[in-house]
């Protein structure tokens, strides 16, 4: 059996895959700059939490948690969708204004509402989410944004970032793309978010606002922007220097900054930008030219 | 480029004002102008050190990088003051109270500054040579160079400028409400970039006028709604006014020829 | 048979008119060419026929259709496809994923299956890059196919433009100055290579362009334009003769080609 430390730890970092992979997609591969992934974690937390423990208490928890943590995500996936719509219209400095907007009502919207303890947090949620289930979560996540960037969809949202006009006069269905974008990404920060509350039992909306949001964006860009082994790395980096470095206590988070801004200094695009691991990469995508030097 | 560490400036405004009353008792315009000179150093070192390597690199890579200097600055501020402190007064706030309303000493000096620092900012940007080719580096930082513009300079110059700007706020604000913590400046920098992008990106009448606007707003939404729906209420009219205007107040399409 | 029809087309840049009451119409297979001096208005009338700038005044009607209320993307589908005169190549892509972007509107699998990996992604994907690897061998650049984009040579990017606008099966082509920044003896390439793609491709062109010397010899019919206003069209060698023509663009120049 693992060490109950090291699975928490394990158990962190994999949640925090999940959520770079999913903010990488919109972030990394699409070039936006969405500041407020902490609110589709927070929906997805909330709902897979009312779920597990108010609407379906009694029933076998075999069922509920992954129908809880599944419910959290679409939950999310619906306020991804409203968010995609400002997208049409707006880029850049203006579009991570509405993420933000949105991130910080959501968390302000859930502070009001009392039935599930506004501004005090909700309690009560079982430690349901364990290792096993992460792992599978991770997998799941891994699997699915994988295939949709190798798909045409994934190409379109590289060519939404390289030269949206020129898309559109290539015959991509920009709009439809940014959907596809936001709501994937949202689905699997509330995956994330149900996971995080069912691991912490508590959570209240001080937990999802911009410092939230701004760890997510530098596992991002730590390990590099449009690259899934990027993310997997910087999440797991992040998590793992996080509590290497707790002894230090509050010096913890001077240095850890310095570190970020010493490699964005030496290497700007992150650990990974813009690669990927191989065995990630779908057989027919590599270059089978055989070698002629 | 966007400075998200810029609220970090003004924190360490206010506190450089908190240690200056502290140990040296000076008085109003000596704190105010530490304040002022002081963040301004640390604007151009953390430009020279931070910044400057990165101005080549994609634009969210400098913007990550204005992150961690923020996060950087919190802590460290935290590590030397881990409880918020206490400003103790330099001036005798004095109150006018005209029909209903009460203004202070304070807060008449906190609009005067703003109004001439902005029309100095303005003057600056827009009549002397230093604020053409700051314009022209915010347009095309290519060829600006080839012009005989000393680009790091001007840079230089501009980040000296706003980190001035961000000590006084820092130190009005520490006088205003005597209170003072590392995490006062993070949502501080958010509003600016909020402000900046409301009043339209690149024109300095747009930022003053959303940083008024959004201030404004603030007290407002309070008195008509209940408090703890301020946030709420202010981003939703926030969006709202995006819808119709997204490019701010004073904002131009910076379009492209195609 | 009447591929590509405008009527009274009109555009303003603020009080700037940049097109004025321009008249085109387009038969099947015909290779037409829009000339005229910098800023007479050539590509912002590209522009509004592939949907970039909103049309406000006049009409466009392409194989029955109206393209007016169309968003770009659906214009393309129709069957129009547009290159650049500073060519705009995804820079950072792959040449061969340059050229699959333009399989966005014909691949036949939904999100859902792309997610899931259902029946019909991978068949469809792989039919994707074999299409798109057997349109690069026609041009004989397959073995650039995992090339970064930004990396190629210019002459290569100007080739490759024109391929990616090819994958996404277009009935008409509009070519935005294709031989900007070439000397005679590509321009002479380029020449054989749009004759040669609008055989075998079936394509309708319309081209803009300053270098005469392409101009006078593969256009078959010419309009002409300045300040947004077209002052001759006919066939070449009558505008070549048009004093209006000469006075406004070619003047002395001609007489050399």
């Amino acid at each position: 059996m693992i060490n109950p430390y090291i699975e928490l730890i394990l158990m962190y970092i994999g949640i925090n895959i999940i959520l770079a992979l999913s903010l990488n997609l919109v972030n990394g591969y699409m070039g936006e700059f969405s500041v407020g992934h902490a609110g589709f974690m927070a929906i997805g937390a909330y709902v897979a939490s009312v779920m597990t423990v108010l609407i379906f208490p009694a029933w076998p928890v075999l069922l509920t948690f992954p129908l809880a943590i599944v419910a959290g995500g679409l939950a999310a996936a619906l306020l991804g969708l409203i968010v995609a719509i400002p997208s049409f219209k707006t880029r850049g400095d203006y579009l991570a204004i509405v993420t933000l907007a949105f991130m910080m009502m959501v968390k302000s919207g859930l502070e009001n509402i009392d039935a599930i303890g506004g501004a005090r947090g909700f309690l009560g949620m079982d430690r349901l989410t364990n290792l096993p289930w992460v792992i599978f979560w991770v997998v799941i996540t891994i699997w699915v944004i994988r295939n949709f960037i190798y798909s045409n969809y994934g190409r379109g949202v590289l060519a939404i970032r390289e030269d949206e006009t020129v898309g559109e006069l290539m015959g991509v269905n920009t709009r439809q793309v940014k959907v596809l974008a936001f709501v994937i990404s949202a689905f699997f920060a509330g995956v994330a978010g149900g996971l995080f509350a069912h691991l912490l039992q508590y959570i209240n909306p001080t937990m999802f606002d911009i410092l939230k949001s701004t760890d997510i964006l530098v596992m991002v860009y730590l390990g590099g922007v449009g690259s899934l082994g990027g993310s997997i790395i910087g999440a797991a980096l992040f998590t793992i220097l996080l509590e290497v470095f707790r002894p230090l206590q509050v010096w913890r988070m001077v240095l850890i900054p310095l570190l970020l801004v010493l490699l964005m200094i030496f290497r700007s695009r992150g650990i990974m930008g813009f690669t990927e691991f191989r065995w990630l990469i779908p057989k027919r995508e590599k270059n089978d030219t055989p070698k002629n030097k | 480029m966007i400075n998200f560490a810029h609220g970090d400036f003004f924190m360490i405004g206010a506190f450089i004002c908190l240690l200056v009353i502290t140990f040296f008792h000076w008085p109003f315009v000596l704190v105010l102008l530490a304040a002022m000179i002081g963040v301004t150093l640390l604007g151009i070192a953390v430009e020279r050190i931070a910044y400057r390597p990165l101005r080549q690199a994609p634009r969210v890579s400098a913007i990550i990088t204005a992150l961690g200097v923020g996060i950087f600055l919190e802590n460290l501020t935290l590590a030397f003051s881990p409880y918020p402190q206490a400003v103790p007064p330099i001036i005798n706030n004095i109150y006018w109270t005209i029909g209903e309303v009460t203004i202070s000493l304070l807060q008449v000096i906190t609009i005067f500054l703003s109004v001439v620092f902005m029309l100095i900012l303005y003057f600056i940007v827009q009549r002397t040579k230093v604020g053409i080719a700051m314009r022209a580096i915010s347009w095309d930082k290519t060829i600006v160079p080839l012009m005989g513009v000393p680009v790091d300079r001007i840079v230089t110059i501009t980040f000296a400028l706003g980190s001035s700007l961000a000590g006084a706020a820092g130190m009005m604000y520490a006088l205003s409400y005597p209170v003072i913590d590392p995490y006062m400046g993070i949502m501080v920098g958010w509003k600016a970039f909020i402000a900046a992008v409301v009043g339209g990106i690149g024109d300095v009448r747009g930022a003053m006028i959303g940083g008024y606007l959004l201030g404004a707003l603030e007290i407002l939404v309070v008195a008509f709604f209940p408090s703890t729906y301020r946030d709420f209420m202010i981003f939703s009219l926030l969006l709202v006014f995006l819808i119709f205007r997204p490019l701010g107040i004073f904002g131009k399409s910076k379009g492209q020829k195609l | 048979m009447t591929l590509l029809k405008i009527n009274d087309l009109t555009h303003y840049f603020g009080g700037l008119c940049a097109v004025s009451r321009f008249n085109l119409t387009v038969e099947a297979n015909e290779l037409i060419g829009l000339i005229g001096p910098n800023g007479a208005g050539k590509s912002t009338i590209f522009n509004l026929i592939t949907g970039i700038y909103k049309v406000e005044k006049g009409e466009i009607n392409f194989a029955g259709q109206d393209l007016l209320s169309k968003r770009t993307n659906q214009i393309s589908k129709l069957g129009i496809a547009r290159t650049f005169q500073n060519i705009r190549l995804f820079n950072e892509l792959t040449v061969l994923d340059n050229v699959r972007i333009s399989h966005y509107a014909s691949l036949k699998y939904g999100p859902l299956s792309a997610l899931l990996h259902l029946d019909g992604y991978r068949s469809e994907e792989m039919r994707s890059i074999a299409e798109a690897k057997q349109l690069l061998s026609y041009f004989k650049m397959e073995g650039l196919a995992y090339e970064t984009a930004k990396n190629l040579a210019y002459g290569q990017q100007r080739r490759l433009e024109i391929i990616r606008a090819l994958a996404a099966k277009p009935q008409l082509l509009l070519l935005d100055e294709p031989a900007a920044g070439m000397n005679p003896n590509e321009i002479d390439q380029l020449m054989e290579f749009v004759s040669q793609i609008r055989k075998q491709f079936n394509l309708t062109i319309i081209l803009i362009e300053h270098q005469m010397r392409m101009v006078m010899n593969i256009c078959e019919r010419l309009k002409v334009m300045d300040f947004g206003v077209t002052i001759a069209e006919g066939k070449p060698t009558d505008i070549q003769n048009d004093p209006k023509v000469r006075e406004a663009y070619l003047g002395d120049k001609f007489g050399a080609a």
